[in-house]
């Protein structure tokens, strides 16, 4: 059987430098990914390639079984990604901001006040978001991940400026995700304590 | 998902757009007023320079009023992408399932409603101090309205291109100047030609042709910039 996501031979150079050769992966409903490896190792550039944002030295990926590069759109349909800039507007409040989102991506049925009052942010609603604290920003990112209904979630440290809570929030949602047969790829360098399936690449 | 869905979907994702610039551009006027301030200023403060002739004013007026619209078109576009390159957003429109053309559609619409229209809106006030003739004004704001779509269109190539460089204003100029110069030279002298007593028709259909020309090329031009330029 082929795996869900499975990905052959990837080899990234960043100017004269190689960050990675021959690596390969298969991810499958309920499995986590973990990318360890030291700063400038090369974590985010894997999960920007495996976005299809940078483009591979060579290497294949593939969802379903085939490749990305000629299925772009449906693989694309299926992640939802949470990079180091939140990609949020600093002048639109948190509401509007997560409106749009609903126009690029598919939406779960979650109820927009539920999914706020769970990450702790609801009453932050009408506020611009530059008013918002790096760690609530990225609690918003979160709330774009729980509205999206999208089986496969790329996180890029997502426990930057979250506190203790926060963590073990990221974690429990990342847990549930992979009980409901999701499948997440996430770059840390801290240790974490997720149950289920989870398999390492040491960058 | 049917075809019909993904149609909607794209639809919806290109107003969604529309619909945040234009939001933003209401939350900061002052990206707006940037632009207009520049051309107002270049069209009111020439004929001062140039002295109270009434010949000379007539006769350079169609060629100043565009010349100032073409570079406050330049002058907006530098931030087309910019914003959405530095905070993450551009990232997350490329990683969304749309096609990125119709996105960078979405933003061209958006750029030209607030670029482009308050120009073609207060040109007729400043055509005032060029002792232009009412129906002269006309021929120049429907000239304008062509023109500036395509700089638009035009404009979010370049700015797709050079999102990624620090300060890439004079590279974006550079780019974009060889493919605006028909429109400048045609709406300039559609103007010029009409106060003389000529005929609208020619200038006014291949202002309108190199629009459609433009609008055919550009959002898949401006797609395939932004994938290399965020890399």
């Amino acid at each position: 059987m082929t795996a869900k996501l499975s990905a052959d031979g990837l080899t990234l150079f960043r100017g004269e430098r190689c960050l990675f050769k021959n690596l390969g992966f298969a991810l499958n409903p309920g499995e986590l990914l973990l990318l360890e490896g030291r700063n400038g190792s090369g974590k985010t550039s894997l999960i920007r390639a495996i976005a299809g944002l940078i483009e591979l030295e060579s290497g294949e990926i593939f969802w379903d079984g085939e490749s990305v590069r000629s299925n772009r759109q449906a693989f694309h349909g299926s992640l939802v990604w949470m990079a180091h800039r939140v990609g949020f507007k600093a002048d639109l409040t948190l509401v509007e901001n997560l409106k749009f989102e609903s126009h690029l991506r598919a939406q779960s049925d979650e109820d927009l006040d539920e999914v706020l009052k769970r990450l702790d942010i609801d009453r932050l609603k009408r506020l611009p978001l530059r008013s918002l604290s790096a760690g609530q920003q990225r609690r918003v990112a979160l709330a774009r991940m729980l509205l999206s209904r999208v089986p496969l979630w790329l996180m890029d440290e997502p426990f930057t400026n979250l506190d203790r809570e926060g963590r073990a929030l990221v974690m429990k949602l990342t847990t549930e995700h992979l009980d409901r047969d999701g499948m997440c790829i996430m770059a840390a360098h801290q240790d974490i304590e997720i149950d289920g399936n989870v398999k390492k690449i040491v960058l | 998902m049917t075809d019909e869905d993904n149609t909607l979907g794209i639809f919806s994702g290109m107003l969604g757009i529309v619909r945040r610039d234009l939001l933003l551009a209401w939350k900061r006027p002052g990206d707006i007023l940037n632009p207009l301030f520049f051309f107002t200023m270049v069209a009111t403060l020439f004929p001062l320079a140039v002295g109270p002739s009434p010949e000379q004013l007539e006769l350079s007026g169609p060629a100043v009023l565009w010349v100032a619209a073409l570079l406050a078109m330049l002058l907006s576009l530098n931030s087309l992408f910019l914003s959405d390159f530095e905070d993450g957003s551009l990232d997350q429109m490329l990683v969304s399932p749309l096609p990125l053309a119709a996105l960078g559609l979405g933003k061209s619409i958006a750029h030209w409603l607030t670029s482009g229209l308050p120009l073609v809106l207060v040109s007729p006030i400043v055509a005032i101090t060029f002792r232009m003739p009412f129906s002269v004004t006309g021929v120049l704001m429907l000239t304008l309205l062509l023109g500036t779509i395509s700089l638009s269109l035009l404009g979010s190539v370049g700015a797709a291109l050079t999102v990624g460089l620090h300060r890439g204003t004079a590279l974006l100029s550079l780019l974009i100047l060889p493919l605006a110069m028909p429109v400048l030279i045609f709406g300039a002298r559609t103007v010029s030609l009409v106060a003389a007593g000529d005929g609208v028709a020619g200038g006014l259909y291949f202002l309108g042709a190199y629009a459609v020309l433009v609008l055919s090329f550009s959002p898949f031009a401006t797609a395939a910039a932004l994938r290399i330029s965020n890399e």
